[in-house]
């Protein structure tokens, strides 16, 4: 390069402490949390030694691992029906030509990223009172379809992602070989599919597993998630039971994250 | 040729069926609610939460006025524009805060080699994909009276009263800043990324100094980029609503805190549908002008 006098045309003063910086602000605050539901006190600010009591108490909370088990339920579900249908709406809208209507269905997919989360949550807190009151159904299935409808354009960017990136001659040469419509989905495009369907139902499973929003409006009483159970607990004085809980959440989403950028990262 | 017609008709049919759950679902929970919000927000409030379906304007009405009670005179509503202040300030300032930090660290990572970009942008993205709610948690827990910068503070001696920074505006603007700062960080790394160092490189052969670069060339470079993350963070903090409950504690209220209330205990349904509506035209201007500029940085890179 042209720098033989030592000169570096990319740095520019003070830049790299302010990154570097900005890496420790964003990880600090989490970090503390994580190393503080391992103290053995009451308080989320002075250390007084290791214990896993906070984990075993929140183990123990009924409320706890009732919550736990609908919070994993519900994201099973409707990571399940988000994937299904985003799988569906990408082989109708990828590689294909143009069709009038298109920009419409793009948006109408994509709605859940645009509109503010409180916005579509009072809009459901309207919408499923008024079915609540015709027809006495206080069940988890408001918050199964609600969760099914904002993760579906999170299973559908990574999908559609891989697909764009997928030789259709593959598929045209089976047909080629008189194979059924079926039998080229099934042998020839899923195969290929599969990774960008893995990654879409994991980030439409961390997502539901997530959110507060509208699982606090459109939730019936007694349907805590952990996330509404924890912002509820946050009114109370707060030990590091909560701590525990934001941990195991944590690790969770952590994981998947990791597994879903290593899934999307194969296809180059 | 009708063999050919009929094939067409049934790819047209293909499509539509493949696309029907999809938009099933999406219309039942996402777009179908928001036009009965529309209408609820058109209607007469009910006693105990709810609505008569009366037709009235008052809700818009009362977004912006209200009548006075003792001489029935028009002024504005004090109480909703000072909390749509607070909800417009505190998203600016959160997005100038996030350009700050921001900027310099797409800027960092854009720099380095080009195998290890992706660990460093993961290892931005690692806590956008966390739980919004335990982060802004983590950060209450670092700065209430009894948390760690406090602990700290006064076990050096710097302080000896505990600073109250929980529950004022300034911590709901430091946790907006922290649990949407990676929205900045992704639009700016991905121009920044495309940069061309050549030009640069002329700079600096033409005598510029460092700064007059970074003002001259790189900022004009990256401003589709820059522009994008603003909005990115702009949005969603307007609309924010965890994170000002947790760190507002219930005393500072934002725009969603606002709607939640008259869905709440103030119990007027039609209100809180307007002002909700009123929240979504904002945003959705805001998106249509991201939309526009990242449509010309597309252009631009041909």
């Amino acid at each position: 390069m042209a720098n033989s006098s030592g000169f570096d045309i990319r740095k520019q003063w003070g830049f790299t402490p302010i990154a570097i910086l900005c890496f420790v602000l964003l990880y600090l605050p989490v970090i503390l949390l994580v190393i503080y539901s391992f103290n053995a006190g009451t308080s989320v600010a002075i250390w007084e030694g290791f214990s896993l009591q906070w984990y075993r108490s929140a183990w123990a909370n009924e409320q706890v691992q009732e919550a736990t088990l609908r919070s994993l339920v519900l994201a099973l579900w409707a990571s399940l029906i988000a994937t299904s249908c985003a799988v569906l709406a990408a082989l109708a809208t990828t590689r294909v030509r143009s069709f009038k209507g298109y920009s419409t269905v793009f948006a109408a997919i994509n709605q859940p990223l645009m509109v503010p989360e409180i916005v579509t949550a009072v809009a459901l807190l309207i919408l499923f009172a008024g079915i609540k009151v015709q027809t006495g159904y206080t069940g988890l299935g408001y918050l199964v379809v609600a969760h099914s409808a904002f993760c579906i354009p999170f299973a559908y960017l990574p999908i559609r992602a891989r697909l764009q990136g997928m030789d259709l001659t593959l598929e045209q040469a089976a047909s080629d070989l008189y194979a059924t419509p079926y039998q080229v989905f099934r042998r020839i495009t899923l195969p290929q599919l599969w990774p960008g369907i893995l990654a879409g139902a994991m980030l439409a499973f961390v997502i539901s597993l997530d959110d507060v929003v509208i699982t606090e409006f459109v939730k019936s009483a007694g349907q805590d998630t952990l996330p509404t159970y924890m912002l509820g607990q946050l009114r109370r004085a707060v030990t590091p039971e909560v701590n525990a809980i934001s941990t195991v959440l944590l690790a969770i989403s952590i994981t998947m994250v990791i597994a879903f950028f290593f899934l999307s990262r194969t296809k180059k | 040729m009708s063999q050919a017609t009929s094939r067409e008709k049934r790819t047209v049919r293909n499509r539509w069926l493949l696309l029907t759950p999809a938009l099933v679902i999406l219309f039942v929970a996402a777009s179908g609610p928001l036009l009965i919000t529309l209408t609820y927000s058109f209607l007469t409030p009910g006693d105990y939460g709810g609505v008569e379906w009366e037709f009235s304007t008052d809700a818009w009405f009362n977004v912006f006025l209200q009548r006075d009670i003792f001489d029935d005179t028009l002024g504005f509503a004090d109480a909703h524009l000072s909390i749509l202040w607070r909800s417009v300030k505190l998203s600016l300032m959160t997005t100038v805060g996030a350009i700050i930090l921001g900027f310099p660290t797409a800027y960092f990572i854009a720099t380095r080699p080009k195998g290890n970009r992706d660990i460093w942008m993961l290892l931005i993205m690692i806590p956008f994909w966390t739980n919004l709610l335990i982060r802004t948690f983590a950060v209450m827990e670092l700065i209430r009276n009894e948390g760690t910068v406090n602990t700290v503070l006064m076990w050096t001696g710097v302080i000896d009263q505990p600073i109250q920074i929980l529950f004022t505006e300034t911590a709901i603007m430091i946790g907006m800043l922290y649990v949407y700062l990676p929205l900045m960080v992704l639009p700016l790394y991905a121009s920044m990324e495309r940069l061309d160092f050549s030009l640069v490189e002329a700079g600096y052969d033409l005598y510029a100094t460092r700064f007059a670069v970074l003002k001259r060339i790189i900022l004009p470079l990256v401003k589709p980029g820059l522009i994008a993350g603003s909005i990115l963070v702009f949005v969603p903090s307007l609309g924010a609503y965890v994170t000002p409950r947790v760190m507002g504690g219930g005393k500072q209220l934002m725009l969603g805190n606002l709607i939640e209330l008259q869905f709440g205990q103030g119990r007027n349904w039609p209100l809180g549908a307007a002002l909700s509506i009123t929240l979504l035209v904002i945003v959705m201007f805001a998106l249509i002008f991201y939309v526009r500029a990242a449509g010309k940085e597309e252009i631009g890179h041909g």
